[in-house]
């Protein structure tokens, strides 16, 4: 690697996170998202959403493995797994339901499905608000507590991935696979942290 | 559309007419034979079909999408899965079994059925449970037809449908993950089996089904969401209870025994008050239209369930 790529990552990491969207969109009107582009769209950038938030979490337990720094990218994953959630709901709303907002406000009301992808996306926003310098500052220990959010949103969101097929296929069984691998190398982690707190009590 | 160009013979490949002609001789006994191994290929065959009523002013969706977006789980899960994964079934020859409580059971050769004139056409709106929209001009015979042939018993009162189970020839079949036990069941009641609009289907466009769309003969229920349209039937059974149905079975509180395509009751995970249309060729360019009672065929079915709670019944 040259000592820019390594220094101005983020320049180059930032966009080429971003490529599965305008590919998706190209497809999308060149016809090669196939007879139904809008839910092939949507479920496609459900997808790539779920997959950052788990790259996201897999970079801990995989920086045991390795030399180089793999934390610094779990603001890009991170991030990257909160756009592209904002996008499969505006799919959802704008090209799905076509702005139908009395659907969608029966869709908030009455079904889990919805509600768990919705309660997901509302877990990562402030995780999305504070992933910068300044925020990190201000809430000093507090700020490592508030991310650990990040575990909530992704169950939430395994759940909702795993509502969305009609039957457990090889698709949603390999990603909640995985999923459920990230939460189990992170059972030390947590445990602990709860020891030490308990310990901690007078 | 791409415009298939058929591969143009050498000079030097092209038979001569003598070796030709003398040939001709040798196979008129033996034509009879070679036109019975052409029935069994898996070619569109094409139908002497005539236009037949309730097909109203609708325009078909593009043939590409009818024949490449299917759910069709004995051949993946995927939609695009039929249409890739269905090259080693093999639908003909094909028996059709009518029995049950009948006077008189049937044996329907399907093959036969192809060829026959009695084949109308009908254009009709299809309605994916999925919330999303066809319309699809079918050929085939109305049910009515045939279970009349049969003489149904007095005490009869539902129609139980079982499709083919050929792991070997059905991806899907041998698949350890959808959780569908085979083969794939459905069932009506013996009126809305009845029901003109009732029809076993089978072709499209004027053509025998393709395997991935239930060759070589299926259910329409156009009434009824997608999924009751059986496909690749092998038995019919007239009985006295109400038969079990493969997505029932599987998930009880999302998929009912009528399955009438109804905009007031939703499903627990989406919307049914509209749907995608399917055949826009741009993400952006998709339409969504109202979903109609019973599909747009209200005038004709809403009689079958007079005084019927449609919520409970779904």
């Amino acid at each position: 690697m040259s000592g820019f790529v390594r220094r101005q990552w983020a320049f180059i990491l930032y966009p080429l996170g971003l490529l599965p969207a305008v590919w998706l969109v190209w497809q999308g009107q060149n016809g090669g998202l196939g007879a139904d582009p809008v839910n092939v769209f949507e479920r496609s950038l459900g997808l790539w959403a779920f997959r950052f938030l788990l790259i996201c979490l897999a970079l801990a337990p995989l920086q045991r493995m390795v030399r180089f720094n793999l934390l610094r990218f779990r603001r890009l994953t991170g991030l990257l797994a909160f756009f592209y959630a904002v996008l499969h709901l505006a799919a959802y709303v704008a090209l799905d339901l076509q702005f139908d907002i009395r659907i969608f406000g029966r869709d908030l009301m009455h079904r889990p499905f919805i509600i768990l992808g919705m309660a997901a996306l509302a877990l990562l926003l402030p995780l999305a608000l504070t992933s910068n310098r300044w925020s990190m500052m201000r809430l000093k220990r507090g700020w490592k507590r508030l991310h650990r959010l990040v575990y909530g949103a992704a169950v939430l969101a395994g759940i909702h991935f795993f509502l969305s097929f009609k039957t457990l296929n090889r698709t949603s069984a390999l990603y909640l696979g995985l999923l459920g691998l990230l939460l189990v190398a992170r059972g030390p982690l947590v445990w602990s942290s709860v020891r030490r707190r308990v310990a901690g009590r007078p | 559309m791409a415009i298939f160009r058929y591969p143009r013979p050498m000079p030097s490949d092209i038979t001569p007419k003598d070796v030709y002609l003398s040939r001709r001789e040798l196979l008129g006994t033996g034509a009879l034979g070679l036109t019975a191994a052409l029935a069994g290929s898996a070619r569109a065959e094409a139908l002497k079909t005539h236009p037949g009523p309730y097909s109203g002013r609708l325009t078909p969706t593009p043939e590409e999408f009818v024949t490449g977006y299917n759910n069709f789980y004995e051949f993946g899960m995927e939609k695009d899965d039929p249409v890739s994964h269905s090259s080693d079934f093999h639908p003909l020859p094909w028996t059709l079994e009518i029995g049950g409580m009948v006077k008189k059971p049937q044996r329907l050769d399907v093959g036969a059925l192809l060829k026959s004139s009695d084949i109308e056409e009908r254009i009709y709106r299809m309605r994916c449970v999925e919330a999303w929209s066809m319309v699809i001009p079918w050929d085939g015979i109305p049910l009515a037809k045939l279970l009349q042939a049969a003489e149904p018993d007095s005490a009869a009162k539902y129609v139980a449908f079982e499709s083919v189970v050929r792991p070997s020839e059905m991806p899907g079949q041998s698949s350890a993950f959808s959780g569908i036990s085979w083969p794939y069941v459905e069932g009506l009641r013996l009126d809305e089996a009845m029901n003109p609009l009732t029809l076993l289907a089978v072709g499209i466009y004027g053509e025998s089904l393709p395997n991935q769309n239930g060759a070589p003969i299926r259910l329409v229920v156009p009434w009824k969401y997608g999924f009751k349209g059986i496909k690749s039937i092998q038995r019919i059974r007239l009985t006295d209870k109400q038969p079990p149905t493969t997505w029932n079975r599987l998930a009880p509180e999302e998929y009912g025994f009528y399955a009438n395509v109804n905009p007031q009751v939703d499903h627990p995970r989406w919307s049914q008050a509209s749907e995608r249309v399917i055949g826009s060729k741009t993400l952006f360019g998709t339409k969504r239209q109202p979903t109609l009672m019973f599909n747009g065929y209200e005038e004709q079915v809403a009689d079958l369930y007079r005084g019927m709670n449609l919520h409970d019944n779904f």
